[in-house]
C-alpha cells in the first residue's frame, strides 16, 4: 500500500484476490460498483493487461473475473484510501456473502 | 442501384421512400444515417434507456423480496447496465463517429458485450451473456416498437420494409401512405402476402436479405407485377417505372369502371366471377371489384394467428360476419386445410418426412375429430344466415368423401337434438386436387352436389414438383398437357353427373387461361378480388366459339410450352394491355 503526497489527491493500490466461487458475474459486479460509486475518487480494476473503470458494470463484467483471480484495484481521490478498503472488505472479507470453495 | 428478385404476391407498382421495421429478434442489420440525423439518433438511445429504466423499476418494485430475491436482483443488474453511462456513451459515441442507426449502435455495443463473456472459460460467467441479450431486446424493444407504433402515424408515402409482417400487422396499415410492401420472409400464400392483396397494396415476398441491404428514407421501387424491389434506381430506372405505374393505374382505373357491367361473352353466356377469400373483411373488396359471391373461403386464418385453439364461438363469429357481409350472395366455406406448408402453433403437427403426401387438410380433419366437429357445427351454424356451401379440400378418394359426410351428419344430428337451427340441405362439394380425384370424378359426383378444381395442388401433384422449390421449380406449369387433359376430364364428369363446377386455382387469374377454360366447359372462376376486373375484362372480350376452338387446339398439342406460348398469343390478341 502506499500513500500519495496531497490530502486531496491520495493514490491507493491494493490487489485483492476473488473467493468466492462463482466469481465477479452478475450479482457480485453490481455489488463492486455500487460501492465504488460511493466514493468519490476514480477507481480503477485491472486484470493482468486489462484496466476498466471500476464504477462502470459494463466494463468490471467485461473482466470475466473467476474464482482464485487476482484484480489490481487503484483509486486516486480525497477518498482513495477508504474506498480500497471498502472494496477489500467486500471482495476478501465478506467475499460477496457468497459461498467459497471451503465451504 | 441495387435489384433485388422475389416473389410477387400483390400487384402494382409502388415509388416511395423506405421505412424500415427491424424485429428485435433478429440481428439488427448495419444502417447508415445522414449526419444531420445524429443528434436524433442519439436523442432516441436516450429516451429508450430513459423508458426502458422506468419500465424495470416498475418491475423489480413489483417483485415479491421475500422470495429470495432472486428476480429483484437480477431486474437490479439490469438497471445498474442501464444506469452505466460508459456503456451508454459507447453507443452514442458509435452514432456519432459512424454514422450508424441508434438501433444498431444499442446492438453492436451489447453484442459485444455478450460475446465477450460467453468465451470465458468459466460456464457461470459465460451463462452471464443471456442478461446482456435480454438487456439488448429491452432496449431494441423501446427503439423499435416505437417505430412499430409509428406507421400507424404516418405522414408521408412510405413503402414498409420488414423481415417478416403479421397478417395484424400488415391489416392495420393506413393505406393513405403505405404504398408498397418488401420483406425478407413469407410465401405467395403466406398471411401478410394475402392481406396486402386484399388491401391492394403492392407487395413483393421472399427478398432474403433485403433488409439488410436497404437504409432507411432510400427511394424503393416495389414492382409487386414482377417480383422485383429496386434501390436508389438510377434516373432512367426511375422514369421507366414512373411511366409504367402511370400505365398501370390508368389500366386499374378502366378495369374499376366496369364493375358494374355482367362477365358475359360477346356471344351471350354468362360467367360466374367468385372472390377467394381469407378474412371476413375482404367480402367488402370482393362486392367492390364486382364479384358474384365468395367461391372460396380459406378458414385456417382463425388457426394460424392465435396462440390458442378457436372455440365453436370464434368459428361463428368470423362465419356469420363474412356471410352477412354478402348479403345473400352464395359463398363457399371450405373446411381446414392445414398441414403441408401451412401449420398451426399448436405441437399436434409432427414433422413429416413428407408433408404434402403427408397428414395434411381432410385427412388431418379426419383424424382429429373434435377439432373437425367444432368447425362443422359454426358452418352449419351460419347456414340460415345466407346461401352457404361446405366444401372439402384434398379428397383423394370415395372413402373419404363419405366419411367426411358422415361426420357432418353426426354434428347435424346433435344440432338436432339441441333444437339448433342450420340447413339441412347445405350444398356439399369437394375440392379436386389430386389426379386420384380426378381420375374418379364421376364416382365422386355420384355423392357430392358441386366440384372445385384447386388448380396449384393438381398441377403440383400431377407433375410431381414442388414449386417453392427452385431447383424444379420451372417444371410447374399448369399448362401442361397432364394437367390439362385431367381438368378436361373433371369438367367432363361433372357435366355429365350435372353438378356445377369452379376453377379456384392461381389458373383462374391469370389472363391467358380465360379462353381455354371457358372452351374446356368451365363457367365459374373463384380468384383473388383484385383479378377480377382483369379477367372480367377478358370474359367480355371473347366469343364462346373461339374459345371452343382454343381448347381443341391446345388439347392437340402435346408440349407444355408450345400450349403456353399458344395461349399468350391468343390472349394478346384479345386484351392487349394486360400483358
Amino acid at each position: 500500500m502506499q500513500a500519495g503526497d496531497s490530502l486531496e489527491n491520495v493514490v491507493c493500490e491494493m490487489e485483492l484476490e476473488i473467493r468466492n466461487s462463482d466469481g465477479l458475474h452478475m450479482r457480485p459486479a453490481m455489488r463492486f460498483v455500487d460501492i465504488a460509486n460511493r466514493f468519490d475518487s476514480d477507481i480503477t480494476v485491472s486484470n493482468g493487461e486489462t484496466n476498466v473503470d471500476g464504477k462502470s458494470i459494463m466494463q468490471i463484467t467485461m473482466l470475466a473475473a473467476t474464482f482464485g483471480t487476482k484484480l489490481k484495484i487503484k483509486a486516486e481521490g480525497p477518498d482513495a484510501r477508504a474506498a480500497v478498503d471498502a472494496l477489500r472488505e467486500l471482495v476478501e472479507d465478506k467475499h460477496f456473502d457468497e459461498p467459497t470453495p471451503n465451504q | 442501384m441495387e435489384i433485388k428478385k422475389g416473389i410477387a404476391v400483390s400487384p402494382g407498382i409502388s415509388i416511395a421512400k423506405s421505412l424500415i421495421i427491424d424485429s428485435e429478434d433478429y440481428r439488427i442489420p448495419r444502417r447508415s444515417i445522414h449526419p444531420s440525423q445524429r443528434v436524433a439518433e442519439v436523442q432516441r438511445i436516450r429516451n429508450a434507456f430513459k423508458d426502458a429504466i422506468g419500465e424495470l423499476t416498475r418491475l423489480e418494485a413489483a417483485q415479491d423480496p421475500t422470495e429470495g430475491g432472486k428476480i429483484k436482483d437480477i431486474f437490479a443488474v439490469h438497471l445498474r447496465f442501464l444506469h452505466d453511462r460508459s456503456m451508454r456513451k459507447k453507443m452514442t459515441d458509435l452514432v456519432h463517429a459512424e454514422l450508424v442507426t441508434a438501433a444498431y449502435a444499442v446492438s453492436s455495443v451489447l453484442r459485444e458485450i455478450a460475446q465477450h463473456l460467453s468465451k470465458s472459460q468459466d460456464a457461470y460467467i459465460s451463462e452471464r451473456a443471456a442478461d446482456i441479450y435480454d438487456i439488448e431486446r429491452r432496449l431494441l424493444k423501446q427503439l423499435l416498437g416505437k417505430k412499430r407504433q409509428a406507421v400507424e402515424h404516418l405522414t408521408e408515402e412510405v413503402v414498409i420494409v420488414a423481415r417478416e409482417l403479421s397478417p395484424t400487422e400488415t391489416a392495420g396499415f393506413n393505406r393513405e401512405f403505405v404504398k408498397g410492401i418488401a420483406s425478407d420472409a413469407g410465401g405467395r400464400t403466406s398471411h401478410a402476402a394475402i392481406v396486402a392483396r386484399s388491401l391492394a397494396i403492392p407487395a413483393v415476398v421472399a427478398l432474403e436479405d433485403f433488409t439488410a441491404c436497404v437504409n432507411g428514407g432510400d427511394t424503393v421501387i416495389i414492382d409487386g407485377n414482377r417480383g422485383i424491389v429496386i434501390v436508389n434506381p438510377d434516373d432512367e430506372t426511375l422514369r421507366q417505372y414512373e411511366q409504367y405505374s402511370r400505365e398501370f393505374v390508368k389500366l386499374e382505373h378502366r378495369l374499376d369502371a366496369m364493375r358494374q357491367e355482367p362477365a358475359v361473352t360477346r356471344d351471350g353466356t354468362k360467367i360466374t366471377l367468385l372472390g377467394n377469400i381469407e378474412f371476413p373483411n375482404e367480402v367488402d373488396v370482393v362486392l367492390q371489384k364486382g364479384g358474384d359471391g365468395i367461391g372460396l373461403y380459406r378458414t385456417e386464418f382463425l388457426y394460424l394467428n392465435t396462440e390458442t385453439e378457436p372455440t365453436e364461438q370464434d368459428h361463428y363469429d368470423a362465419y356469420a360476419q363474412t356471410v352477412c357481409g354478402l348479403a345473400g350472395k352464395p359463398i363457399v366455406i371450405r373446411t381446414l386445410d392445414l398441414g403441408a406448408d401451412k401449420y398451426t402453433q399448436s405441437k399436434r403437427f409432427v414433422r413429416e418426412p413428407n408433408p404434402f403426401l403427408g397428414l395434411r387438410s381432410i385427412r388431418f380433419c379426419l383424424q382429429n375429430l373434435t377439432m373437425f366437429k367444432t368447425q362443422l357445427r359454426a358452418i352449419l351454424r351460419v347456414t340460415v344466415l345466407g346461401d352457404v356451401r361446405i366444401m372439402f379440400p384434398l379428397i383423394t378418394n370415395l372413402h373419404e368423401l363419405m366419411q367426411a359426410k358422415m361426420i357432418l351428419r353426426d354434428v347435424m344430428e346433435d344440432l338436432d337434438e339441441e333444437s339448433i337451427p342450420y340447413n339441412r340441405d347445405v350444398p356439399i362439394g369437394i375440392m379436386i386436387e389430386t389426379p386420384s380425384a380426378a381420375l374418379t370424378a364421376y364416382s365422386l359426383a355420384m355423392d357430392c352436389d358441386f366440384f372445385s378444381i384447386g388448380t396449384n395442388d393438381l398441377t403440383q401433384y400431377t407433375l410431381a414438383v414442388d414449386r417453392g422449390n427452385e431447383l424444379v421449380s420451372m417444371l410447374y406449369s399448369s399448362a401442361d398437357p397432364a394437367v390439362l387433359r385431367l381438368i378436361r376430364t373433371v369438367t367432363q364428369d361433372a357435366h355429365k353427373a350435372q353438378i356445377p363446377l369452379s376453377i379456384c386455382g392461381e389458373m383462374a387469374s391469370e389472363p391467358e387461361y380465360v379462353m381455354l377454360l371457358l372452351g374446356m366447359g368451365v363457367r365459374t372462376l373463384s380468384l383473388s378480388s383484385p383479378m377480377i376486373p382483369e379477367i372480367k375484362q377478358v370474359v367480355r372480350s371473347v366469343r364462346l366459339q373461339d374459345c371452343n376452338k382454343v381448347a381443341r387446339k391446345v388439347l392437340s398439342m402435346n408440349s407444355e410450352r408450345q400450349i403456353s406460348a399458344y395461349l399468350r398469343n391468343a390472349a394478346t390478341k384479345i386484351l392487349p394491355e394486360a400483358f
